[in-house]
């Protein structure tokens, strides 16, 4: 690991305007990815910003019957929060599958979005990454890459990296809102649909935050009610990124939400594919994959898909 | 060299306090600052979870929280569960049980475990299964452990497995 130097802030406004006049300073909550990537030399930052100080660890509801959620606030302790469990179900489910009892004590909800791919090429730095080094070509698409677990929709030919969030899933699901404070103090709130990027021709640039950004909320709106579910396929039974994720929200009427995890560089999601809910998992996938370009290896993803949303909305409909 | 840091915290029951560098993690602080050596360095990635130990009461990985993170906190590791001579009853029921073989991930499990049983005294298989679910034992040999869980959480409860 590199040396860097280290500091705790009081403010977020501070926080942010630390870290636009520092140079190449990060911010660091639970540090569950960026303390790991920073052993192996993937991000190198000379400073750290320690936030949890903040006092953004709280959930409070808010003026239109929704919930804030702290940018601090563990991924334990959202999933446990009694409101969550009650009217947001789809993302204590989302959640209690994502990583391990332990780094969910640490892991926070902003860090949570932040969180890099997995991405095994990304990973190795003797491979080539444009994510990781932006020009030096995807190593994942090469021939014979091991692309099984990599993304099919939303890719490029400069990246196929996908997301490895759950909990952003739900989030997609029930279109959270993303609120940050700005260096020069101003606040901003970005939909979730427009916080991750697709790669591009710049797959190093993830997010929407702007150099010193600064997560200090993410808000749900009010409860929306249905059947709320997170139906995750992966490789064993715990303690794994998803292969194919569903975060579901369905009504009595047949109408809904879908967001899918594990096959895109975002939570994926699209208002027509939501329309289409009361056709049947297979019109509903057909549109949210219409612009698929799969690999050999990751091919069977999209019928994988398919099938866990026709399970999940059987199961909807009891 | 950037200045050390002065930090104190308790470890086991004990006061304790040192200077750490800059940027050092808690499992490094714990083995070379306060000659613990029961948390063990596996993958220092965040993976293997052998590194584990509870912070005021919760289950965090060592090797990925910032020593400076813990000031004026409670740490507890494998180190502290022993009352003298007098095994805790989760290493009696370990060692009786053939719940380690290599016994590289058993610090870990047994501060998981711990956790756990501190929260649910009397919890279920699937409750222990989900609770060790960040520990990897590449020995593979889970089955004695959660069966070794289960009957130290009877023993503590005065029940017979």
């Amino acid at each position: 690991m590199r040396a860097f130097s280290y500091e705790k802030v009081k403010n977020p406004a501070g926080a942010a305007a630390r870290a636009a006049e520092v140079a190449n300073a990060k911010f660091v909550a639970g540090g569950t990815n960026l303390l790991d990537l920073m052993k192996l030399e993937i991000e190198t930052p000379l400073h750290l910003i320690d936030v949890n100080g903040l006092g953004l660890d709280r959930i409070e509801g808010t003026d239109d019957g929704g919930l804030r959620i702290g940018t601090l606030v563990r991924n334990t302790a959202l999933a446990a929060d009694e409101r969550v469990k009650r009217d947001y179900p789809v993302l204590t489910r989302a959640l209690m599958a994502g990583a391990s009892g332990q780094l969910r004590n640490k892991a926070t909800t902003g860090g949570n979005l932040l969180q890099r791919t997995r991405c095994p090429y990304f990973y190795d730095t003797a491979m080539a990454c444009n994510k990781r080094k932006p020009g030096s070509g995807c190593a994942a698409q090469a021939p014979g890459a091991f692309s099984r677990q990599l993304g099919v929709v939303g890719v490029s030919e400069a990246c196929i990296a996908t997301h490895p969030s759950d909990m952003a899933v739900a989030m997609r699901a029930l279109d959270a809102v993303v609120e940050t404070v700005m260096p020069e103090g101003e606040t901003r709130a970005i939909p979730l649909a427009d916080f991750h990027l697709l790669p591009g021709h710049t797959p190093e640039v993830e997010t929407a935050l702007k150099p010193g950004e600064l997560i200090t909320a993410v808000t749900l709106p009010a409860p929306v009610g249905g059947h709320q579910s997170y139906t995750k396929v992966r490789d064993r039974s715990s303690y794994a990124f998803a292969l194919v994720s569903v975060a579901l929200i369905r009504q009595p009427d047949g109408s809904g939400a879908v967001a899918l995890g594990g096959v895109a560089p975002k939570p994926w999601r699209n208002a027509a594919a939501d329309k289409l809910l009361p056709e049947g998992a297979k019109a509903v996938m057909a549109e949210l994959m219409k612009d698929a370009r799969p690999t050999e290896q990751n091919r069977y993803k999209i019928k994988l898909a398919e099938r866990t949303l026709a399970s999940a909305l059987n199961e909807a409909k009891g | 060299m950037m200045p050390k840091t002065p930090l104190s915290f308790t470890l086991n029951g004990s006061e304790t306090a040192l200077f750490v560098d800059p940027g050092a993690n808690l499992l490094d602080t714990l083995r070379r600052g306060a000659g613990d050596l029961t948390p063990k360095l596996g993958c220092a990635q965040g993976t293997c979870g052998a590194c584990t130990v509870l912070i005021d009461g919760e289950p965090h990985l060592s090797c990925l929280t910032l020593a400076e993170t813990v000031e004026g906190r409670d740490i507890a590791t494998t180190g502290g569960l022993a009352d003298g001579p007098d095994l805790h009853p989760l290493q009696q029921a370990f060692m009786e049980g053939f719940a380690a073989q290599c016994g590289f991930c058993t610090a870990g499990m047994l501060m998981a475990a711990k956790a756990l049983l501190d929260r649910r005294p009397n919890p279920s298989r699937d409750e222990v299964i989900e609770a060790i679910g960040g520990n990897l034992c590449r020995c593979t040999g889970y089955e004695p452990i959660v069966d070794a869980i289960l009957t130290a959480a009877a023993r503590m409860q005065g029940r017979s497995a």
